[in-house]
């Protein structure tokens, strides 16, 4: 029987590495490191990890090389990108490849990566419980799943969807799964009518009754046309109902066939 | 070689041309002269036999063959005839210059018979060319004509006192003349080699002379093509064909210069592009390396002040790590964004928020104490149409500028925004002027305000000289020494090719003083008055679609400032006055992003004083 071990984390960096496992461990956890994914892929096959946080750009194979390498394996652990080369690119690449279930842009404080962590960590809990209900792990662009959108809305990963409507506008709001995953959100804090949006970057904070700060990463570009009153004061209608009522903005966006690539139905 | 062979092919082809006219003609015209000639020679062979033949009737009618026999034999004897012999109708020979054949008999089918005897019955009448016949004796000598001449029965004939022949016999014997045709055979030849010798010469001046104009319209220029596109092929792209012509070689020595200097452009722009390239490369390096260091800081600053607990002084100075921290990762942030704007995204944009944003990109540049920041925006600025990057860069490299500018002294830096309403009159800039033969007169080498100018010649009487025009759209500015009024018997002439570029048929509608036309290509005709002072000018196709409305920008700093002498080349690539430090490329991607949106950027500067750069974009693109 292998042991199971909460986080394995993977950066050539070994500062990087210390760091994270400091400030893991001082909250309980127990984590690993491996400054390569050649060394993760040998922690993998010794011990079972409940999440994986890996850098993108290392030598030998890369984070995104890693993550064919785990799928071909088998190794389910849902794995958190990191990247100090945080482009759009990246930030998007990192929410929809198969076996990932989040991002999070190098550096970050301490509080921002628990905010991570912990809720990959419920969101792979979530994960298992669904498979166990018998739902598939993996939706068609094969990144993490649980409670499918309903028809014709496109989906970040597991953060946020995004519905094109007739009138050449479209709808933005966050996941089940993401505000399921983040705890009883308290507050959103949302951006203006007029800001423009970009897919990949975040478009809104939620805080949640444990007073974290989650990131919603934006699905598509666009100007924000309208902010939907009611899911700024009260919260839980976003909870309750987050594919119709909780929607979050509606944006005009310039070009959305190249922002749908990433997106998935 | 290419041209030679055009060159070959093209006299070779000239020549047969001519070869083959010259040939027909030749034919013709021997074939003439030999018929004239020997018609001449047929004239003058009866003619002497009729001399002959009256010669010795007297001695016929007394029929004294002695005398016939003297006389024959004595014209027999001249250098011109060969032989003179008479025939009876029974063809026995009975005179004749060659005594020795006398009495024997002619063969009625020899050549001398055949014409009339040939229907075996004697004729009695022939037309004088088929009394004629030419003939060689012996294969090997010359040409006769011989010509006989029927002697017919007269009245005196029969009643001579002789009764030699009854009065019912009607032809009494054939005279036959024999003439040599050495001298016409000879003539005939004469006239042959001169023929040929007419032909030969001719054919020779004639490749000459095609082969000289082949090798100077042809040859030459297309071997000065070649040699441009060897320079061009080789790397050469500042070379330029000499066009020297206005026919098809000229105008493609032209297009050629044309795309030469169009791929020194595209050349330009892509090592720029190149060299962006390269920046957001060593960008993306540097915020890979500079973020794993940060990510120490950040977490274990941030780590320990969450469990600082209560110390209040530890908690702030925490608390300005941690904050510290992350402004350099905005820094980084920004860097990458600058990095990536590779393909151009317009979009509505407020500029004042550009600005701000450029302003972060360059804040720690700032805050050392020394440089004031003053910032004056107009914050009813409508939204423009822009690749919100670009523009960032666009405010990035001019606020770099002036802090370079400014030096080690403490200084001002003042970016001010607000919308403005302009005329395309004095904004726009025409950067091509056509003459009606496309000739461009835009002249680099000449420049108003650091804008190549327009240039023209003109001409009043005598006065001859060049005149350069702002090439501000509506400047009415002109650059020369001494200009007589431009007015009423003024010409104004292309430089290149002296055609006219007044417009005809045309007046001033303000002044009815003659007006100036020339082409912008695809923008239209510019006109404009001539008379000093009236001012009246047109361009149809921007006046009628022009947008005025444009958001200006002004960076502005108290630095050193720029020499007059150095701000016509501040625009071109590489012209650093930085020296090590720049790349020389900061403002030449500037005017190329302003260009692109459809903008304006000009300099006004003083040494010592400052200098001021301002931005136009149209409100609408």
């Amino acid at each position: 029987m292998k042991t199971i071990r909460d986080i394995l984390v993977i950066d050539d960096e070994l500062t990087v590495t210390r760091a994270v496992v400091k400030v893991c461990s001082a909250e309980g956890m127990s984590v690993a490191a491996a400054d390569t994914a050649t060394e993760a892929l040998r922690f993998l096959e010794d011990s079972k990890f409940r999440l994986v946080l890996c850098d993108i750009m290392m030598n030998e194979l890369d984070g995104f090389q890693f993550l064919e390498e785990l799928d071909r394996r088998g190794i389910q652990t849902p794995v958190v990108m990191m990247t100090g080369y945080s482009t759009v690119e990246n930030a998007v690449k990192s929410l929809t490849a198969t076996g990932t279930v989040d991002y999070i842009a190098k550096p970050f404080t301490a509080d921002e990566l628990l905010t991570v962590v912990r809720r990959s960590l419920r969101c792979a809990l979530l994960l298992d419980e669904a498979e166990s209900a018998g739902l598939p792990r993996h939706n068609a662009n094969n990144a993490m799943s649980y409670v499918p959108c309903p028809a014709n809305y496109y989906r970040l990963g597991y953060v946020s969807w995004v519905l094109l409507e007739d009138e050449g506008t479209a709808r933005i709001g966050v996941s089940d799964l993401f505000l399921k995953a983040a705890e009883g959100i308290r507050e959103f804090e949302l951006s203006l009518p007029g800001e423009d949006l970009v897919q990949g970057i975040p478009c809104a904070v939620a805080t949640s009754v444990d007073g974290s700060m989650h990131a919603i990463i934006c699905p598509m570009d666009g100007k924000i046309l309208e902010v939907n009153a009611d899911a700024q004061s009260n919260p839980s209608l976003v909870e309750k109902d987050p594919y119709f009522r909780g929607w979050l903005y509606r944006i005009l966006p310039p070009n959305p066939e190249n922002n749908l690539q990433w997106l998935s139905l | 070689m290419l041209n030679s062979k055009i060159g070959y092919k093209l006299t070779f082809g000239v020549v047969l041309t001519v070869l083959c006219a010259i040939a027909i003609f030749a034919v013709f015209n021997i074939q003439s002269e030999r018929k004239s000639l020997l018609t001449e020679v047929e004239r003058h062979a009866y003619q002497l036999s009729e001399a002959v033949k009256s010669d010795t009737e007297y001695d016929m009618l007394r029929n004294d063959r002695d005398r016939i026999h003297e006389s024959i034999r004595r014209i027999g004897k001249q250098e011109s005839i060969d032989r003179v012999r008479v025939f009876n109708k029974s063809g026995e020979i009975i005179y004749s210059s060659d005594s020795a054949e006398i009495g024997k008999m002619v063969d009625k089918n020899a050549e001398s018979c055949y014409r009339c005897h040939l229907a075996g019955k004697p004729l009695e009448h022939l037309e004088t060319p088929e009394r004629t016949r030419i003939f060689r004796p012996l294969p090997d000598s010359s040409r006769l004509l011989g010509i006989i001449n029927p002697i017919y029965n007269s009245q005196t004939c029969w009643s001579a006192a002789c009764h030699a022949h009854p009065e019912e016999q009607t032809v009494l014997g054939v005279l036959d003349v024999t003439i040599p045709l050495t001298e016409v055979d000879r003539n005939i030849r004469r006239s042959q080699v001169a023929v040929m010798i007419l032909a030969v010469s001719t054919i020779l001046i004639l490749s000459l002379i095609v082969g000289f104009m082949v090798r100077w319209w042809i040859d030459r220029p297309v071997q000065e093509l070649l040699t441009g596109m060897r320079h061009v092929a080789g790397g050469n792209l500042a070379y330029r064909v000499e066009v020297k012509r206005e026919d098809e070689l000229g105008l493609l020595a032209r297009s050629f210069n044309n795309m030469t200097e169009n791929l020194a452009q595209a050349r330009l722009q892509l090592f720029q592009s190149d060299k962006l390239a390269s920046l957001g490369r060593l960008a993306a390096g540097v915020a890979h390396e500079i973020n794993n260091p940060l990510t120490a800081v950040l977490t274990y600053s941030s780590y320990l002040l969450k469990r600082s607990g209560g110390q209040a002084e530890t908690r702030d100075d925490l608390n300005v790590i941690v904050s510290e921290t992350i402004r350099c990762r905005e820094i980084v942030k920004s860097l990458l964004d600058f990095a990536r704007q590779t393909v151009p995204k317009k979009r509505q944009a407020d500029i004042n928020e550009i600005i701000g944003r450029a302003v972060t990109v360059i804040e720690n540049q700032l805050s050392l104490g020394r440089i004031e920041l003053v910032m004056d925006l107009d914050t009813a600025l409508p939204k423009v149409t822009v690749d919100a990057n670009q523009i960032q860069q666009v405010f990035i490299n001019l606020m770099v500028n002036a802090l370079d500018a400014i030096g080690e002294d403490s200084g001002t830096i003042k970016v001010s925004s607000k919308a403005i309403s302009v005329r395309p009159t004095g904004t726009l800039q025409i950067k091509r002027a056509l003459c009606p033969k496309r000739h461009d007169l835009v002249d680099t080498k000449v420049q108003i305000d650091g804008k190549p100018a327009i240039g023209m010649r003109f001409r009043k009487n005598e006065d001859t000289g060049l005149i350069y025009l702002n090439p501000l759209y509506g400047s009415h500015e002109h650059r020369l020494n001494d200009m007589p009024a431009l007015e009423e018997g003024v010409e104004l002439l292309c430089p290149e090719c002296a055609r006219s570029l007044i417009a005809e048929g045309e007046i001033c509608p303000k002044c009815g003083a003659p007006i100036y036309a020339f082409e912008v290509p695809l923008k239209g005709i510019v006109q404009g008055c001539l008379r000093d002072g009236c001012g009246w000018h047109s361009w149809e196709q921007v006046d009628s679609t022009w947008n005025d409305e444009f958001v200006e920008v002004r960076v502005e700093d108290n630095g050193c400032g720029i020499p007059k002498t150095q701000i016509p080349k501040l625009f071109e690539p590489f012209a650093t006055t930085k020296g090590q430090k720049g790349t020389g490329l900061g403002l030449a991607v500037t005017w190329g992003i302003v260009d692109n949106h459809n903008g304006t950027i000009s300099v006004e500067s003083e040494v010592g004083v400052g200098t001021s750069f301002i931005i136009r974009i149209p409100v609408k693109s």
